[in-house]
């Protein structure tokens, strides 16, 4: 959208689990949207074409690819990033089991690994490794090859038994 | 000047949307990524249109609401119980993040020759319902769909529901793909067969879609004609599995030679051996 002047719209919504309204195009990638105008960078852009999964957030319970979403599109919905599951000081138990299994290597993948994790271990609260591996699938991690990141989603369901995020 | 992007409510809020030329998007996940770096064009979502999502029994019809995304789909009783050639094709598309966000009213108006649902829906026989602001028309998928990225779509006129009549529950639903890897792959080679057999396992119908193999998934009528009649031995599925060959016109591309695919085509059948 850059460089063309493009209407503006108030764009509200919750995030993180407490309103948003913000002036914006509504044709803004969510993705951008979320970084640099509400300053929320634990979404990243990796492929920028829905193959790797950096970007993913929560939009009503479901991980979506914020790279391939417009901001007119979570008007009124409800928007989780991996700063709302949990913090340093107080991390989501999926966060915790990512730490304690040596499941972060640069990092650039965790926030949509996390994201994925959540929506997937609330529908599926007690999986075998096939299905973590198939619920990941769309997360591209260049470090870790997969092992610990599946023995920490594993980790998370265990140390969370039904609980959904 | 208007908006680049809204997202009409209903069907009576697109159609001045659409006489003003705006791009229809449904899950995003194919128009955003050819989009990448151009000057965008007005885009009307669709996700919002409560009368493109639903999935239900209709004239005899499993009514698939355009706007359902794969993800929804694949929850659904209807879908996996009588059409499990559909869901395992749902199954297997993209990723878990591109089904919570493709729908199969966009895999079919995307019209890749590799788009997933395709074949299945190509061998279900599926019938497309469009509606537009002046009423609404029936056409079959296979007619709809003439080349890559090509349809019947006229202007003004949108994708409601997919109409498909679900085959016998004992018919023999089966989808395999073929591709680079398993996630996030775009297919080499996909078959879809629904076959009806008699108590004795000799084949009533046959019904053979093939995709990847052409400009648009391909119904292989020749070697249906010629399973008919024959049982699912491995006798038989090589020879129908060599008159499938003749039947399409593979390319060679990135992902794979025309040869390749047309050896894997005819040797996908052969998982139907009984």
């Amino acid at each position: 959208m850059s460089g063309k002047i493009v209407p503006t719209f108030t764009l509200a919504f919750t995030l993180n689990g407490g309103p948003v309204r913000v002036e914006t195009s509504p044709g803004r990638r969510v993705l951008d949207l979320l970084r640099e105008d509400l300053g929320l960078t634990a979404a990243k852009e990796g492929c920028g074409s829905g193959e790797c999964g950096a970007c993913a957030i929560l939009v009503d319970g479901a991980a979506k690819l914020s790279c391939l979403m417009l901001a007119v599109q979570l008007e009124g919905r409800e928007v989780v990033t991996a700063e709302g599951l949990g913090t340093a000081e107080n991390p989501h138990p999926i966060q915790a089991a990512f730490v304690e299994n040596g499941a972060v290597q640069c990092g650039y993948c965790t926030p949509g690994m996390t994201i994925a994790t959540a929506e997937f271990l609330a529908h599926t609260p007690d999986p075998d490794r096939g299905q973590v591996r198939e619920a990941i699938s769309g997360n591209l991690c260049r470090c870790t090859g997969y092992v610990k990141i599946v023995d920490a989603v594993l980790a998370a369901a265990k140390a969370a038994p039904g609980e959904s995020s | 000047m208007s908006r680049n992007a809204r997202c009409p409510g209903s069907l009576d809020e697109l159609w001045p949307l659409l006489e003003e030329g705006v791009t229809i998007m449904a899950g995003g996940t194919d128009l955003l990524v050819r989009r990448r770096g151009q000057v965008p064009a007005p885009v009307a979502c669709l996700e919002r249109i409560e009368s493109l999502r639903g999935v239900r029994v209709h004239e005899g019809f499993i009514s698939l609401g355009a706007c359902e995304t794969h993800a929804s789909l694949l929850r659904h009783a209807l879908v996996r119980e009588r059409l499990p050639v559909l869901a395992g094709a749902l199954q297997v598309l993209g990723s878990p993040l591109i089904r919570n966000m493709g729908t199969i009213g966009g895999n079919i108006v995307s019209a890749s020759p590799a788009g997933d649902t395709l074949a299945p829906l190509y061998a279900l026989d599926a019938q497309l319902e469009l509606v537009s602001k002046w009423g609404a028309r029936r056409v079959p998928l296979a007619g709809f769909i003439h080349g890559p990225g090509r349809t019947g779509l006229k202007p003004g006129e949108v994708l409601a529901a997919v109409l498909v009549p679900p085959p016998e529950p004992s018919a023999l639903q089966h989808f395999e793909k073929v591709g680079r890897r398993k996630a996030l792959a775009i297919a080499v080679v996909s078959l879809a067969a629904v076959i009806l057999t008699d108590g004795e396992g000799v084949v009533l119908d046959a019904r053979l879609a093939l995709g990847s193999v052409g400009p648009t998934v391909a119904r292989c009528p020749k070697a249906e004609a010629l399973l008919a009649g024959r049982r699912l031995d491995r006798e038989a599925l090589l020879a129908v599995g060599e008159a499938m060959r003749s039947e399409i016109a593979p390319i060679d591309d990135l992902r794979a030679s025309a040869a390749y695919r047309r050896e894997v085509a005819g040797n996908l059948l052969l998982r139907l051996a009984s």
